[in-house]
């Protein structure tokens, strides 16, 4: 009987940090598990050190504003023994969004986590160097925010006033 | 090797403290930033003790712009990112797509893309041989580099009719059969190459200064490598055996016979030899897909996501709502994310694709390959002499298109 790895993966995450492993998917042999933010350092520590993820592929971000909590950190990271991938993900809620920084874990996450800042706010505490990476130092508002608008020209109409608009709304 | 001596050299009293530290700014308009970065060093005489690159000079937006766009219209995006491997970039960006909703590529257009890819391999190696050569101070070497990269421009351009921005895929196949006459050309191309390389090795490898530019400078371990996440030929001049073409294999790269080189010191001479060998590796690889080219289709019969041809649409109706729908819709893909991933010249380029169920992505997340490599400068350049950061900084091969997307 063939055992599926990424299956007993996940078990094994399950069994060792229990309700902090909220969900689990595997969709297109892409395995994906959401980690409570308060353990996301302590399931990183134990894959790079026993499982042997040893290499972040990348860190970004999704923001969902219709769900509470409204984004969604994602970390990507494989082994390169194994051959295996995971993608870890956690939540982090408005107004002030948070989640744990796996620099610490992984050093190659300074820059991705730097830039997710940069382009959608979300903070993450514990990282060394948390400043704007892509975007000027005096930008302000957060471009791949869904609520950032980036295209088309705003109308104003004559019987409207300019200075209702936000500053967003105006740059368009 | 004398000078990488002097930069090792411990901090004596004759070296000033931290306070007396000169703050420089190389770029953002340094021909050797190969785009616009700006890296701020902090020099103690002539050697380097910090740096800092400041990116996103180049920053246009395409994650955001992809947000709304069809999946079919983000190709043209994905081609402008690394501008000088575009097919790479389109067919990673496909590759995401095809996850996602689940596509069969015919085997025809899996070799055509294998083609495209390692044509882009080789002249993206070439053009960097010659850039880099030219910031050491190797002049001819450029203008032969520009002579040997142009035939492959002449390629992209016979095929796409474009000489950079191909925009040749197309969700489940490519966009075009292969020309006429094209196949002759791109043997010309396969035959004299080798010679070529061969002139540039004559003209580098064994070349003394060549040597001392590079042999020992901005070295770094296999287990350092790993850890600062750099990829591609960087990460396997120090001895990583990982190239995404072997170790998770698409578009058919399985059934081609070719080796992954494999550096032993990390430093910028062993980079250097892993680019020229891998150009060797993707002739041999062109030389196999024209031998066992596979006749048939050249993009899936699918008609939810590829167009039905032309001569169908004055018999079909079908093929007339199957257009509409395509050309003013798109498709449709599934609620889910996946991370497709191909091996462009600087490592793996990565396309992480959230999808909410309508015909645009929700999230394109690209891993640029030379974002990961650029971050492995600061630690690079610590204790190396200002003119060695020439030379880390062209063995890293970054494109600040691809950087700042």
């Amino acid at each position: 009987m063939s055992v599926n790895p990424t299956g007993t993966l996940v078990q094994r995450i399950g069994e060792r940090f229990k309700t902090a492993l909220q969900e689990s998917s595997d969709f297109r042999g892409d395995l994906s598990v959401v980690i409570e933010p308060g353990t996301l350092v302590d399931v990183a520590r134990y894959l790079k050190v026993e499982e042997g993820f040893d290499y972040l592929l990348h860190a970004t971000a999704v923001d969902w504003p219709a769900r509470d909590p409204r984004f969604t950190a994602v970390w990507e990271v494989r082994s390169l023994a194994n051959k295996t991938r995971i993608r870890l993900k956690t939540t982090a809620a408005m107004p002030d969004p948070h989640v744990p920084s796996l620099t610490s874990v992984w050093p190659a996450a300074n820059w991705h986590e730097r830039e997710t800042w940069d382009l959608f706010g979300i903070t993450f505490d514990g990282h060394p160097d948390l400043r704007r990476i892509l975007m000027p130092p005096t930008w302000e508002g957060f471009p791949l925010r869904k609520d950032y608008v980036s295209f088309g020209e705003p109308v104003i109409f004559s019987d409207q006033k300019l200075e209702g608009l936000e500053p967003d709304a105006i740059r368009g | 090797m004398v000078k990488t001596d002097i930069a090792q050299e411990p901090i004596g009293p004759e070296h000033e403290p931290e306070a007396e530290w000169m703050e420089l700014n190389m770029g953002p308009h340094h021909p050797s930033t190969h785009g616009v970065l700006r890296v701020r060093l902090k020099l103690d005489g002539e050697i380097v003790r910090d740096a800092d690159a400041d990116i996103g000079y180049l920053h246009t937006g395409f994650e955001k712009s992809f947000e709304d766009k069809t999946y079919t219209q983000g190709i043209t995006f994905s081609d402008r990112m690394d501008y000088l491997a575009p097919p790479i970039n389109n067919v990673g960006f496909v590759s995401a797509v095809e996850k996602l909703i689940g596509v069969e590529v015919p085997p025809r257009a899996q070799a055509i893309r294998v083609i495209m890819m390692e044509l882009a391999r080789v002249s993206s190696h070439e053009l960097w041989l010659g850039t880099t050569g030219l910031d050491l101070g190797v002049y001819s070497g450029f203008f032969y580099a520009w002579r040997d990269r142009d035939l492959a421009l002449d390629l992209n351009e016979a095929y796409s009719g474009v000489r950079m921005m191909t925009s040749f895929t197309r969700v489940g196949g490519v966009a075009w059969d292969l020309p006429d006459g094209w196949l002759d050309q791109l043997q010309r191309f396969i035959d004299v190459m080798p010679s070529r390389i061969d002139d540039f090795e004559s003209m580098l490898t064994d070349n003394p200064i060549w040597h001392q530019r590079l042999e020992g400078v901005g070295v770094i371990s296999a287990a350092d490598a790993i850890e600062a996440g750099v990829t591609g030929p960087v990460l396997r001049a120090s001895g990583v055996n990982y190239d995404v073409r072997k170790a998770f294999p698409y578009c058919g790269y399985e059934q081609y016979d070719f080796e992954v080189p494999v550096g032993t010191n990390g430093d910028c001479y062993d980079r250097y030899r892993m680019r020229v060998a891998e150009m060797r590796q993707s002739l041999r690889i062109l030389q196999q897909a024209v031998d066992n080219l596979p006749g048939g289709p050249w993009i899936t019969s699918d008609r939810k996501v590829a167009l039905p041809p032309r001569s169908e649409l004055s018999k079909s109706m079908e093929a007339v709502i199957h257009q509409f729908r395509l050309v003013s819709e798109g498709f449709k893909g599934p609620v889910g994310d996946v991370y497709a991933f191909v091996e462009s010249p600087r490592g793996e380029l990565g396309f992480y694709l959230v999808s909410d169920g309508t015909n645009k992505p929700y999230r394109m997340k690209v891993r640029p390959p030379s974002f990961c490599n650029l971050q492995a400068l600061k630690r690079l350049v610590q204790g190396v002499l200002v003119a060695d950061v020439i030379a880390i900084m062209g063995s890293l091969d970054f494109i600040l298109g691809d950087c700042d997307r």
